[in-house]
């Protein structure tokens, strides 16, 4: 055996391919089965698309690091349950690009955050944490209200995540500008933003400021939905094909 | 040294270079004149104002004559050049280090509201991100280009290549870093660039693959030396890794933004697959490779087993690949992903052990350095941490011990173990043995300011983990905590204030670290400044080693 492996001693590229292969097979088996095995993705009733505003807040959650120190993942232990709610599913994150779930809790988990709090306590968290939560090391987001939000590739957005499996429908697609600049208005009507994105999709002025629609309208607009969509209810834990 | 005097009379590969950079230059000028997008224009900027620079640099040294390619003579230039990009980075990288956990330690003085790029969550990616990919890239940059010359008895292969690969890398890590402060980022730990940056980074790491290759292919040696097999297995692997994780759609191919190509558990998975063998093989495999030029080479004495050397690669680059879903224990990721991963992670336990085994034994007959050299000292101690942070892995990795580890500082106190007591002080001990050697000098400037070095940074480290362990492990204690009445009995922020104390202290310990670094820096600095010694100091490959595989 020790004789043999002089061979790859000798020949490079029969050491690269010998790399190769043996470090392509822990990958093969781990992930790809993901993308077929069917019992991978709950089945449940209330997952849908962000909508444009809640996907717009998204990107700034992104942008600004966010997930590196709030995690998106109820793990099911008894603390985290009764500390953040019933325990994450994988459906709750199948629209998710990328996905957030984190891996550190220096502030503490998000994926059920939606309601927990008013919009008026997440404007004055954000602009200084320490004026609510004294003890707090969160770092202060002032400046997303008075940035007014970009709007302009919105669409752009909608229609990539589309191509990476998001059933973002054309129509989805092309009222994004609309259904975003109409999430954020409380006294808008007859949109069909809740036609489009269900009736449950809440429609206000986030920030409290009716002159524009700022980043801070649309990263509310996206905690206030977290963890909201599925139906707990339908949901039931201990059936056979939730059993994983 | 090669008998070999033929020069190449023209250097036909800086012109293909200079014209590649016109055609670049040109190419990022239109993109950033037609984009939208602020932060894709300053990308633009970025690359534009590069290609210029290497486009002039390239003009002047054609017309001057430069760029001949003595195949007589090591091209050390460009490790030279490595040497100094690493200790640069390495300053940034922990300074920012510092700088973050000043801000986690004291929010109210160390956050400006009027400057939200330098909030926590700009910073922390530009932290990791400097002392993993630029710090430790360039530390295994600089020493693969010296390492594989001396064991293939070879000037590097390709010309100008390795200096395109050289200024390829700061380009790019010049790109992630700003672009991080700006906010671009994808939003994954520790593959933030956005796809521009990571489309140059496949550019740049191809060449990095020739160029090694290529130079192995003109060795005089007939074996390949260990050392380099852990280099490719770190560049391929990482090729792999970069690759498949980074597959995302930009919304336009003017913009900076691109979304994943999977979601949600898929995603989740691919990434540490991805983030776990970055550790695995840029930070365990490449500084490997370090550890097996370096530590005999200074040690004067052969590697101490060359079957172990096979058994712990093989095993260790198959076994590593498998223990990515460690990262996810009790998520929604399936049940048998997570099992699979954590058995593997155990298994890890062992490979692991045999590398340290395998540096640590080399020392065997050389046990006085330890007590006369502060390179060695470096060495074995990072070794030491490599043996201690590879069996914390494992532990960590067992869903149970998992549940309380996972999300806490623990995680953070594990990673610097092996990120400063492993991969810096082998970085350092590599360094410290190169500068004499590449700048034609005898010793280093100050062995006394190497002791120094190496007392600070090593109380440092272990404040910054003590102080971890006891904050991780103590915030997971409280949150699960109950009261007798069966009510949760510490809200969450209660947690954060627990932890002033121990933030403190790896504040300290943190800015121990970062002395000693600086110290380092000023002592290389006078070395470089020394007059260079009469006598040749050539090393012309590890002898010693390489007849112990015979």
């Amino acid at each position: 055996m020790w004789k043999q492996h002089g061979k790859l001693e000798r020949h490079s590229l029969l050491l690269v391919l010998g790399i190769l292969v043996v470090v392509a097979i822990g990958g093969l088996v781990e992930i790809t089965p993901l993308f077929f095995l069917e019992s991978t993705i709950e089945k449940v009733d209330g997952m849908r698309p962000y909508t444009p505003l809640e996907q717009a807040g998204r990107d700034i959650y992104v942008r600004e690091g966010c997930y590196l120190c709030h995690s998106q993942m109820i793990r099911p232990l008894r603390d985290e349950v009764e500390r953040y709610g019933h325990y994450s599913l994988a459906a709750e994150s199948m629209y998710d690009h990328p996905f957030q779930w984190g891996s550190k809790r220096t502030g503490p988990d998000l994926a059920r955050v939606g309601g927990k709090y008013s919009d008026a306590w997440h404007v004055a968290h954000l602009t200084d944490p320490r004026s609510v939560v004294p003890e707090s090391v969160m770092p202060p987001y002032a400046f997303l209200a008075k940035k007014e939000l970009d709007e302009s590739d919105i669409q752009l957005k909608l229609a990539a995540l589309t191509r990476v499996g998001v059933p973002y429908t054309k129509a989805d697609i092309a009222h994004a500008k609309a259904d975003l600049e109409a999430q954020a208005d409380a006294t808008a009507s007859g949109t069909g933003l809740h036609q489009r994105y269900g009736t449950k999709v809440i429609q206000r002025d986030y920030d409290g400021n009716p002159e524009k629609i700022t980043e801070m309208d649309a990263l509310i607009a996206y905690l206030q939905m977290l963890g909201g969509l599925v139906d707990f209810r339908t949901y039931k834990a201990d059936s056979p094909e939730n059993m994983r | 040294m090669t008998a070999e005097t033929q020069q190449q009379a023209s250097p036909a590969n800086a012109v293909v270079l200079q014209i590649l950079m016109g055609v670049l230059a040109l190419g990022a000028l239109l993109a950033t004149a037609f984009s939208p997008d602020p932060l894709f224009r300053l990308q633009g900027w970025i690359f534009l104002g590069a290609f210029v620079i290497a486009g002039a640099v390239l003009t002047i040294g054609i017309a001057n004559g430069q760029f001949q390619n003595d195949q007589t003579k090591y091209e050390d230039g460009v490790v030279r050049a490595g040497v100094i990009a690493t200790l640069f980075w390495a300053a940034v990288g922990m300074l920012v280090g510092v700088v973050i956990a000043s801000q986690l330690a004291w929010p109210r003085i160390f956050y400006f509201p009027d400057f939200g790029w330098l909030n926590f969550g700009r910073l922390r990616p530009l932290h990791t991100s400097g002392v993993v990919f630029a710090f430790g890239g360039n530390a295994l940059l600089c020493t693969s280009f010296y390492v594989v010359q001396r064991t293939c008895r070879a000037r590097l292969a390709g010309g100008l290549a390795p200096w395109f690969v050289f200024w390829g890398y700061q380009l790019f890590i010049a790109l992630a870093a700003i672009g991080y402060l700006a906010g671009i980022t994808e939003g994954r730990e520790y593959a933030e660039p956005e796809w521009i940056a990571d489309i140059w980074l496949t550019v740049v790491w191809v060449a990095y693959l020739l160029v090694f290759l290529g130079t192995i292919w003109k060795r005089k040696e007939p074996h390949i030396y260990v050392a380099n097999w852990f280099y490719l297995a770190m560049i391929v692997t990482v090729a792999m890794l970069h690759i498949v994780n980074n597959i995302s759609l930009p919304i336009s191919f003017l913009n900076h933004k691109s979304y994943s190509a999977f979601a949600g558990v898929q995603d989740a998975l691919t990434q540490w697959w991805y983030g776990h063998n970055a550790v695995g093989f840029f930070l365990t495999a490449g500084f490997l490779a370090i550890m097996y030029y370096f530590v005999p080479k200074r040690a004067e004495r052969p590697v101490y087993s060359y079957r172990l050397s096979i058994v712990h690669f093989w095993s260790l680059i198959f076994i590593y690949i498998w223990a990515g879903p460690h990262h996810l224990h009790y998520t929604a990721l399936p049940q048998w992903t997570q099992t699979l991963g954590m058995t593997f992670s155990v298994m890890l336990w062992m490979p692991s052990w045999g590398g340290m085994i395998n540096g640590l034994m080399t020392l065997s007959g050389a046990w006085d350095k330890l007590r006369t050299d502060p390179v060695i000292r470096m060495m074995t101690v990072a070794i030491a941490f490599y043996g201690m942070s590879t069996f914390e892995g494992p532990l960590m990795s067992i869903r149970t011990v998992n549940a309380l580890s996972h999300y806490t500082d623990w995680t953070i106190g594990h990673v610097h173990s092996g990120a400063l007591g492993w991969v810096g002080f082998i970085s350092f001990g590599a360094i410290y043995c190169l500068v004499p050697w590449l700048w034609k000098k005898e010793r280093m400037y100050s062995n006394t300011l190497i002791e120094w070095h190496f007392w600070i940074a090593t109380i440092g480290i272990l404040l910054y983990i003590a102080a971890m362990w006891v904050s991780g492990i103590m915030e997971g204690l409280m949150w699960r905590e109950y009261t007798p009445q069966g009510f949760l009995a510490y809200s969450f922020v209660e947690t954060v204030a627990a932890k002033h104390i121990e933030n403190v202290i790896r504040v300290i310990g943190g800015l121990m670290y970062l002395s000693g670094t600086l110290i380092m820096v000023v002592n290389v600095w006078k070395t470089i400044a020394m007059p260079s010694s009469v006598r040749q100091v050539e090393s012309s490959g590890p002898a010693a080693a390489l007849s112990a595989q015979a």
